[in-house]
C-alpha cells in the first residue's frame, strides 16, 4: 500500500495542479501534497513496518512479462524518504521564490517527485525503465522554462545526453530480458539470469554509461555543472539532491547483482574513473569563482566516492553508500539554500564580489558554517559516518590490489574539499564588507525552517547514525551476496 | 471484403456527391459518416460477419492481421477527415473528388493488406498511387505542387516497371503469382527469382521511402498541399508497409537468407539518412518529411526481424505513428509560417494545443508513457531476438536519442521561445476535443499496448 501511496500522491496532486489558477493556492497545495508524501514515507519506515504494506504486485503487460510491482526495502526506505524529505524542505526555502505560471511550475515539480520515486520503488526493469524517463521529462521542462539565459541549450544538452544513456539502457534491459529462464521483467529474473562472462562484459557499459551519465562520472559529467547552474534553483536541489541519486541507487540495485562478474572484471576500470573525476572536480571547484557551479563541482567529487565505494564490494562501503546517499542529499540542499538567498540577495554568485556576511548575516552564518562543515564530513556531522564507512571499504576491499592507492588519491579529494569550501566560507560571510553586502539582510522564516530542519538532521544523524545503518544492512548484505564472483571461480 | 467493396463504392458516391450536392459541409458529412460506416464494417467482419462473398480463386485473403491493420487505417482515416476535412476545401474547388481519391486509395490498402497473389499486390500498389499523383498536384495553380506531382508522376511510374519486371521475372522462375507458390523450395534457387525478388524490394522500397530510394519524398511531401501530406506520410505508408512484410513474409520466407543483409542495410541508411537529415531542416513541414522516412527504417526492422513479435510491433507502430503525425500535421496545416520559428510561442497563445503537440511529438520520439515508445520497444525486441545482430538495434536507438534533437526544437518553440507576431489562429472546439482525445490515446497505448494486440487473437 504505502509504495503505491508514494507514487500516486505526488503523480495525482502534479497533474490537479495543473488546473490550480491561483499561484498562492498552487504553492499551498504543493506543500500539503509534499508533506502528505513525507507522512507516508515516515509511516513506511515506522509503524507500517509489515511487509505486506511495503509491496504491491499486480498485472501490467502479462504478454511481455511486466508486472507492476513496486516494493520498499531497506535502500529504497531511506531513499523514499530522501525525497520526501527534501521536497517539503525545497518548497518551504523557496517560498518566497515567484516563478512565471506558477501552477505549471509546481505541476512538474509534483511529477518528478512521482518519478523519482517510482525509480526507487520498481521491482521490474521495464517499469523501473518507464519511470526512469518520467522523472526526466518534467525536470527538462522545469530547466528549460524557468532557467537562466542559457537554458534551452543547456537543458537540451542534459536531456540528449541522459536519453541517449536510457536507450542504451533499454538494450541492455532488454538483452538481460531475452536471457532470463521465464521471459519477464521482474528483478528476481534478472537476477537469476545466469549471464556467461562475455555477455556480461558487453552488457556492463550499456548499462553503466546510462548511470554514469545520471551521477555523473567522470568523463560523463560534462552537462552537470551547466545544467546546475542554469536550472531554478528549486529544481537544481532535486535535480543535486535526490536525481543523482538515481544513477547510484540503480548500480546498486540493477548493475552490480544482475552481472556481477563484469562489475568484479571492470571494478577497476570504474572505479579509476571515478577517483579521476573526483580530483579532477575538486581542483576545478578550488578555482571556481561562481558559487552555483562550486557547489556542482563539489557534487561530482562526492558522488566519485561512492561510486568508487560501491565497487569495492564491501559490506562496510555498501552500507556507507547508502546512507551517503541520504546525508548528501540533505547537505547539498542546504548549500543549494544558502546560495539561493546569497542570490537573491545580492543579485550576483561571484565569490569575489562578496564578503562580510556574517557580521549582518549572524543567523545565515552560523547555519551555512554547520552544512559546510557537514559537506567536508567533520565528525558530529552526518557525512562523517557515511564516509569513514566508504573509506573503510576501498581500504579494507578485496576485489581489487589497488586498494591502497585508491584510498590515499580519494583522500586527497577530501583535503581539497576543506580547502574550497572553507575558503568559500572565509571569502563570503569573513573579512570586509563591501558596497554590495554592506545592507545585507538576515534570513527569513521560512528559510530558518528549511535550514533549521536541515541542521537537525545533519546533527542528529552525525550523533547517531545507527538509525540510517539498521535501516541498510538488510539491503547491503543481501546485494553483495549476490554480487559475490567467488563461487563463480570456484566452480571454474 | 466488406470494406474492399463499401471502399470502392464510397469513392463512387463521393464523385458523384459533388455534383449533386451544392453544399460542401453535406459533401464533408457523407465522407465522415461513410469512414465510419467503413471503420464499423471491418470490425464486424472481424467478428465473422461478412456481408458479400466473392470467390477470389485465393488471390485475397482477408486474415485477422490485414483486419486489425485496415482497421487501424480506417480509424486514422477517420480521424484525418474529423481533424483536417476542412482544410481540404481551400486546396482547391474539386471538393468531393478529393474525397472520392481518398477512398479509393483506401481500397487500394484493403487489396495490399490482403494479397495472395502478387497480381493483387500490383493492382493495389497502382489503386494507391495514381490517385496520390493526382492529390499532389491537386494545388493546380502551385508551381511547387505541379512539379511535385510530376516528379512524384515520372519516379514512382519508373518504380512500378520495376516491380512489373520484378514480378514478371518471379512468374518466369516459379510459374506462378501466388505467394505461396512462389515461397515453396523445390530445387535449385533460381537466379531469375532472387533477381525478381531484389526488383519487388526495390520497388516496394520506393513506395515506403526508404533509403536510397528516398529522394522523392521530401520534395513531394513539401510540394503537396500540407493536408494531402498529412494523408500521404501517414495512412498511405503504414498500408504500403503491410504489403512489404505480407509480401517477405509469405512470398519469400524460404529465401530468407539471401535477403536478410540487404533489408538490414537498408534499414541502417534509412535511418541515418532520415534522422541526420531532419536535424538540419528549418521547416517544420520538411522536417515531418524526412522525420517520416527515419520513421520507415524503425518499421523496416519488422520485415527484417520477420516474427509474430514484429508483426505486433507493426501494428502497434502503425497506429501510433499514424495517431502522432495526423495529430502533429492537424496543428500544422492551421499554422500559417511552416518555419520553427512560427511556432515560437505557441504555447502562450494555444496550451492547449501545444500540449496535445507536445504528447505526440514525444511520441513520435519514442519517449515512454507514449504510444510511440511501446511501438519501438516491440521493434526493438523482435529485432534482437529473431536475429543475431545486435549493431542494428543498438544503431535505431542511437538514432531515436538522434530523432529527440528535432522533435524537441518544436517543442522548445513552443514553450521557451517568445512570439513576436500575434497568433491568428482559429480552431473550432471539435477540433480541439477530437486532438484532446487523440492524445488520450496515444498515452492509453503507451500504458496499455495490449487494447490493441488483443484484437489481433481474440
Amino acid at each position: 500500500m504505502i509504495p503505491v501511496l508514494l507514487i500516486t500522491i505526488p503523480l495525482l496532486a502534479g497533474l490537479a495542479t495543473f488546473f490550480i489558477r491561483d499561484e498562492k493556492a498552487a504553492r499551498s497545495w504543493a506543500l500539503l501534497a509534499s508533506l502528505l508524501t513525507l507522512g507516508c514515507a515516515v509511516a513506511g519506515i515506522t509503524f507500517l513496518k509489515g511487509a505486506a504494506n511495503l509491496e504491491a504486485h499486480a498485472q501490467w503487460l502479462p504478454a511481455l512479462g511486466a508486472q507492476f510491482s513496486v516494493k520498499l526495502d531497506g535502500m529504497g526506505q531511506l531513499l523514499c524518504l530522501l525525497t520526501a524529505v527534501s521536497y517539503p524542505v525545497i518548497f518551504l526555502g523557496t517560498w518566497k521564490a515567484t516563478y512565471a505560471n506558477a501552477k505549471n511550475f509546481f505541476a512538474l515539480m509534483l511529477l518528478a517527485q512521482a518519478g523519482l520515486m517510482g525509480v526507487f520503488l520498481s521491482m521490474d526493469a521495464l517499469l523501473f525503465y518507464f519511470f526512469w524517463e518520467l522523472a526526466l521529462i518534467p525536470m527538462y521542462f522545469l530547466c528549460s522554462t524557468w532557467g537562466g539565459d542559457k537554458r534551452i541549450r543547456v537543458s537540451f544538452k542534459f536531456f540528449i545526453y541522459t536519453f541517449l544513456g536510457s536507450v542504451l539502457m533499454l538494450i541492455g534491459i532488454l538483452y538481460v530480458y531475452g536471457m532470463t529462464k521465464d521471459q519477464s521483467f521482474s528483478i528476481n529474473s534478472f537476477y537469476n539470469a545466469g549471464l556467461s562472462n562475455a555477455q556480461q562484459n558487453k552488457l556492463f557499459w550499456l548499462f553503466f554509461i546510462a548511470f554514469a551519465i545520471k551521477m555523473p562520472i567522470f568523463p560523463f559529467h560534462t552537462w552537470q555543472p551547466d545544467t546546475y547552474e542554469q536550472a531554478p534553483t528549486a529544481t537544481t536541489m532535486v535535480l543535486s539532491g535526490v536525481m543523482v541519486k538515481m544513477g547510484v541507487f540503480a548500480v546498486i540495485r540493477w548493475l552490480l547483482p544482475v552481472l556481477p562478474l563484469a562489475s568484479y572484471a571492470w571494478g577497476d576500470v570504474v572505479t579509476t574513473l571515478a577517483i579521476t573525476g573526483m580530483i579532477y572536480a575538486s581542483l576545478i571547484a578550488i578555482r571556481q569563482d561562481d558559487l552555483k557551479r562550486l557547489v556542482a563541482y563539489s557534487s561530482i567529487a562526492h558522488i566519485g566516492l561512492m561510486c568508487a565505494a560501491i565497487f569495492s564490494e564491501t559490506e562496510s562501503g555498501m552500507q556507507g553508500v547508502m546512507i551517503q546517499m541520504f546525508n548528501h542529499g540533505i547537505n547539498i540542499i542546504g548549500l543549494w539554500l544558502v546560495v539561493e538567498m546569497i542570490e537573491r540577495q545580492f543579485g550576483t554568485r561571484k565569490i569575489s564580489e562578496l564578503g562580510g556576511l556574517a557580521q549582518k548575516a549572524p543567523a545565515m552564518a552560523i547555519l551555512l558554517v554547520i552544512v559546510a562543515l557537514a559537506n567536508i564530513a567533520l565528525p558530529l556531522t552526518n557525512a562523517f559516518p557515511g564516509e569513514f564507512l566508504m573509506f573503510n571499504g576501498i581500504f579494507s576491499s578485496t576485489v581489487t590490489q589497488y586498494y591502497l592507492w585508491f584510498t590515499v588519491l580519494g583522500g586527497l579529494s577530501i583535503i581539497f574539499g576543506a580547502v574550497y569550501t572553507l575558503n568559500m566560507i572565509r571569502k563570503v560571510f569573513y573579512g570586509e564588507s563591501n558596497a554590495l553586502t554592506a545592507g545585507a539582510q538576515d534570513i527569513r522564516w521560512n528559510e530558518q525552517l528549511a535550514l533549521g530542519v536541515i541542521v537537525i538532521l545533519i546533527l542528529w544523524l552525525g550523533v547517531c547514525p545507527q538509525t540510517l545503518l539498521n535501516t541498510v544492512q538488510e539491503t547491503a548484505h543481501s546485494i553483495l551476496n549476490k554480487a559475490d564472483v567467488l563461487p563463480y571461480i570456484r566452480k571454474h | 471484403m466488406n470494406a474492399l467493396l463499401l471502399s470502392a463504392l464510397m469513392g463512387v458516391v463521393m464523385m458523384f456527391s459533388g455534383i449533386v450536392l451544392k453544399s460542401k459541409a453535406a459533401i464533408r458529412n457523407i465522407a465522415i459518416a461513410g469512414m465510419l460506416a467503413l471503420l464499423l464494417v471491418n470490425i464486424l467482419e472481424m467478428n465473422g460477419t461478412v456481408f458479400l462473398v466473392i470467390d477470389s480463386k485465393g488471390m485475397i485473403g482477408f486474415d485477422r492481421f490485414a483486419l486489425l491493420f485496415n482497421s487501424i487505417i480506417f480509424f486514422s482515416t477517420f480521424l484525418y477527415l474529423t481533424l483536417s476535412a476542412r482544410d481540404m476545401e481551400k486546396v482547391g474547388v474539386n471538393y468531393a473528388e478529393y474525397l472520392a481519391l481518398i477512398f479509393f486509395i483506401l481500397c487500394g490498402i484493403a487489396l495490399v493488406s490482403s494479397f495472395r497473389s502478387l497480381i493483387i499486390l500490383f493492382l493495389g500498389i497502382e489503386i494507391i498511387s495514381i490517385p496520390l499523383y493526382i492529390l499532389t498536384g491537386s494545388d493546380k495553380l502551385n508551381l511547387k505542387s505541379n512539379e511535385a506531382s510530376l516528379k512524384y508522376f515520372l519516379l514512382g511510374s519508373f518504380s512500378t516497371g520495376l516491380m512489373l519486371m520484378g514480378i514478371a521475372l518471379i512468374y518466369g522462375a516459379k510459374g506462378t503469382f501466388y505467394t505461396s507458390g512462389i515461397n515453396m523450395v523445390n530445387g535449385a534457387i533460381s537466379p531469375l527469382l532472387i533477381a525478381g525478388m531484389l526488383l519487388l524490394m526495390f520497388s516496394m522500397a520506393f513506395k515506403v521511402s526508404v533509403a536510397p530510394f528516398h529522394f522523392w519524398t521530401p520534395d513531394v511531401y513539401d510540394g503537396a498541399p500540407t493536408v494531402f501530406t498529412s494523408f500521404m506520410a501517414t495512412i498511405v505508408k503504414a498500408g504500403v508497409f503491410i504489403a512489404f512484410i505480407r509480401l517477405f513474409d509469405e512470398g519469400f520466407a524460404s529465401q530468407q537468407p539471401k535477403w536478410k543483409l540487404i533489408i538490414a542495410i537498408l534499414t541502417a541508411a534509412t535511418l541515418l539518412i532520415g534522422n541526420i537529415t531532419a536535424v538540419f531542416q528549418q521547416s517544420v513541414k520538411r522536417m515531418l518529411a524526412y522525420s517520416s522516412i527515419a520513421q520507415a527504417g524503425f518499421m523496416l526492422l519488422s520485415v527484417y526481424a520477420m516474427s509474430p513479435d514484429s508483426k505486433e510491433g507493426l501494428i502497434l507502430y502503425a497506429a501510433a505513428y499514424c495517431m502522432a503525425t495526423i495529430g502533429i500535421f492537424a496543428v500544422l496545416i492551421k499554422m500559417s509560417d511552416y518555419t520553427f520559428d512560427g511556432f515560437n510561442g505557441f504555447a502562450k497563445q494555444q496550451p492547449l494545443l501545444a500540449a496535445v503537440t507536445t504528447i505526440f511529438l514525444l511520441s513520435l520520439a519514442g519517449i515512454p508513457l507514449t504510444a510511440g515508445f511501446m511501438a519501438k520497444f516491440y521493434m526493438i525486441k523482435a529485432a534482437m531476438y529473431n536475429s543475431g545482430l545486435l549493431w542494428l538495434p543498438i544503431l535505431a536507438l542511437v538514432m531515436a536519442a538522434v530523432s529527440v534533437s528535432y522533435y524537441f526544437r518544436v517543442i522548445q518553440a513552443m514553450y521557451f521561445r517568445e512570439s513576436s507576431t500575434p497568433s491568428t489562429l482559429t480552431v473550432t472546439p471539435a477540433f480541439r476535443y477530437t486532438l484532446v482525445a487523440l492524445a488520450a490515446l496515444v498515452v492509453l497505448l503507451g500504458i496499455f499496448p495490449n487494447l490493441l494486440l488483443a484484437w489481433l487473437y481474440f
